[in-house]
């Protein structure tokens, strides 16, 4: 099973809850669930460490394999930057230019060069660890400073990491875009993270369209920070028809143990029956 | 004119209601262009009253569509595709739309030419007039590619018409994390206003925000919201600003009326003249005060 945590909106508690759920899983393990793993995919602000604390191995490097064009046999005839999608290429008075930052690392213009000119090279853009917070197993991606594309890195910290006897979440980062749904592909249920105001709201709708519309995953919502705001999530879930699954209320307590990377589950222990009868309405709306 | 961007590395640390505060008060003596670079999570509309002007769509990029009555189903496509997008089938096969980056290599690879890049709305862009200056805004539609192409023709939009109008000021609200929407978002920027809070994560992300923006070479600011919140951690990340030589020009309070403010639809500066707005006037003067040198 493939929980991915998600929101649109960033700050809403994404990390709070998928940690959260991890750690409620690991202690007290349903009769299904043979391992727990988390996968922090937010590779540009990767925060679940900061709460696990896992002894984490050597880090990989990731790399996009980009071009690289032999100037002995290169004719200019300029048919690399023609099939180039992202202008990551140029062809100038006597070379051609590559601009890695741009290159998405898709081999076109490798295959297309009548002279066999280019060769891919490889292009670090990141790193991903692996590890472990007790008998849990967790991976992080991290984006190099610099670098724009993330999503190669989300796909790397995800590789096997899953196996089918276990449950699998996914820490995805706020947004939209390609690297939220780089985190919520494959998932077998999205659970979506808001708080009770219009901005909430707002981004809530774009992170329901990828996940329900898009994606064809399930998905419910989770409430952070319930009671300050307004009814409109409450009524927008009621209209959608999207379950509510948990509220987490809003105190003091738990912003100030949030702050000093203490798990929620520790915070507030109620809350882990909250998290397992959670799971277990995930686990009905798959099946 | 000057070009501030506000940026976080976190998310909800409250970059919008920076933005919004610090356009409603700086509109009294200066004249704005506003733009909102957070294209997939776009909030600064919710408070600044937008009446539309002008909506332009937005081209992402292209996308692959197999023709089956073509395809000849010899799986070349699948064999060059690098995103996992090319669906195999027994007769003919397809693209998942939501995989494919347009990359094209197999429509230069496919040997019987059933393959089509057909061009997709990805977004569209706004512009819109708002009590405190014109607001360029845009939606990436939910699930599409490009976020900083469309960040960059918000931007250039809202550049061309903030020089035209001999604008004071252009006040980019932009978006979270490091990559390439806040790559494409920094280009022009004169100053980078970092929101954080006052948190382990907080203080993680700062650092990660703060080494992106000097990778281009943007000057930047650091302003602490909810200070009051967990003053051990907020003394943390005062003492890194320190290390690192950055200015924090501001500490914002804790307040209820920042809620209150984005329920009712308006700038935290618009219904409240308590702590929140007077610290949003200090960061503001701050602001004009580092861009006049």
């Amino acid at each position: 099973m493939i929980i991915s945590v998600a929101s649109g909106k960033g700050g809403t508690g994404k990390t709070t809850v998928a940690v959260g759920l991890a750690l409620a899983l690991l202690e007290k393990p349903p009769a299904d669930v043979a391992s727990v793993t988390l996968v922090d995919c937010d590779v540009e602000a990767p925060n679940a460490a900061l709460f696990l604390r896992p002894a984490l191995g050597p880090e990989e490097v990731v790399e996009l394999l980009v071009p690289s064009v032999d100037a002995e046999r290169c004719t200019l005839c300029g048919r690399c930057a023609e099939v180039c999608q992202y202008h990551a290429l140029a062809v100038v008075v006597d070379k051609v230019l590559v601009f890695e930052d741009l290159c998405h690392g898709c081999g076109s213009c490798t295959m297309v060069c009548p002279e066999g000119a280019i060769s891919e090279v490889p292009h670090r853009i990141g790193t991903v660890a692996r590890g472990r917070v007790g008998s849990m197993r967790f991976a992080h991606g991290h984006l190099d400073i610099g670098r724009p594309i993330a999503v190669p890195i989300i796909r790397q910290a995800k590789r096997g990491m899953h196996d089918d006897k276990g449950v699998l979440v996914l820490d995805a980062p706020p947004g939209a875009a390609c690297p939220a749904v780089a985190s919520m592909r494959g998932a077998d249920f999205v659970l979506l993270v808001t708080e009770s105001t219009p901005f909430g709201l707002h981004d809530l709708q774009a992170a329901l369209q990828v996940a329900r519309d898009e994606l064809g995953i399930p998905v419910g919502v989770v409430i952070n920070r319930d009671g300050i705001g307004d009814d409109g999530v409450e009524r927008f879930c009621l209209d959608e028809k999207v379950p509510i699954l948990l509220r987490i209320p809003f105190e003091r307590r738990i912003a100030e143990s949030y702050a000093d990377g203490v798990p929620i589950t520790q915070t507030v222990p109620e809350l882990r029956t909250g998290l397992l009868e959670l799971y277990g309405r995930v686990r009905e709306a798959v099946a | 004119m000057k070009q501030i961007l506000i940026l976080s590395g976190k998310g909800g640390t409250g970059k919008t209601t920076v933005a919004a505060g610090l356009a409603h008060l700086a509109s009294g003596t200066a004249s704005l262009v506003l733009a909102d670079a957070d294209v997939d999570a776009s909030n600064l509309e919710l408070v600044l009253h937008p009446e539309l002007e002008e909506t332009t769509p937005f081209e992402g990029g292209v996308k692959a569509v197999i023709d089956p009555d073509l395809c000849t189903a010899c799986g070349r496509c699948a064999e060059v595709c690098r995103f996992e997008a090319v669906l195999a089938g027994d007769e003919a096969y397809a693209v998942d739309p939501v995989a494919c980056e347009g990359c094209a290599a197999c429509y230069y690879q496919c040997p019987v030419e059933a393959i089509a890049m057909n061009p997709t709305q990805a977004g569209e862009w706004y512009r819109s007039r708002t009590p405190w200056g014109v607001l360029f805004h845009a939606r990436l539609f939910p699930g599409e590619e490009n976020s900083g192409k469309l960040v960059t023709t918000v931007k250039q939009n809202a550049n061309l018409w903030a020089i035209r109008e001999k604008a004071d000021y252009m006040l980019v609200d932009g978006p979270p994390g490091i990559g390439c929407p806040v790559i494409a978002a920094t280009a022009g920027t004169h100053l980078a206003l970092l929101v954080t809070e006052p948190s382990m994560s907080g203080l993680h992300d700062l650092e990660r925000i703060l080494g992106t923006v000097a990778h281009f070479q943007v000057e930047a600011a650091v302003v602490v919201n909810k200070w009051d919140l967990k003053p051990s951690r907020a003394a943390e990340i005062e003492a890194f600003c320190r290390d690192r030589g950055v200015s924090l020009i501001g500490r914002i309070p804790y307040d209820d009326a920042v809620t209150r403010a984005m329920v009712s639809g308006e700038p935290v500066t618009a219904v409240t003249d308590g702590p929140v707005t007077a610290e949003l006037w200090r960061i503001w003067r701050a602001v004009a005060d580092i861009l006049a040198d």
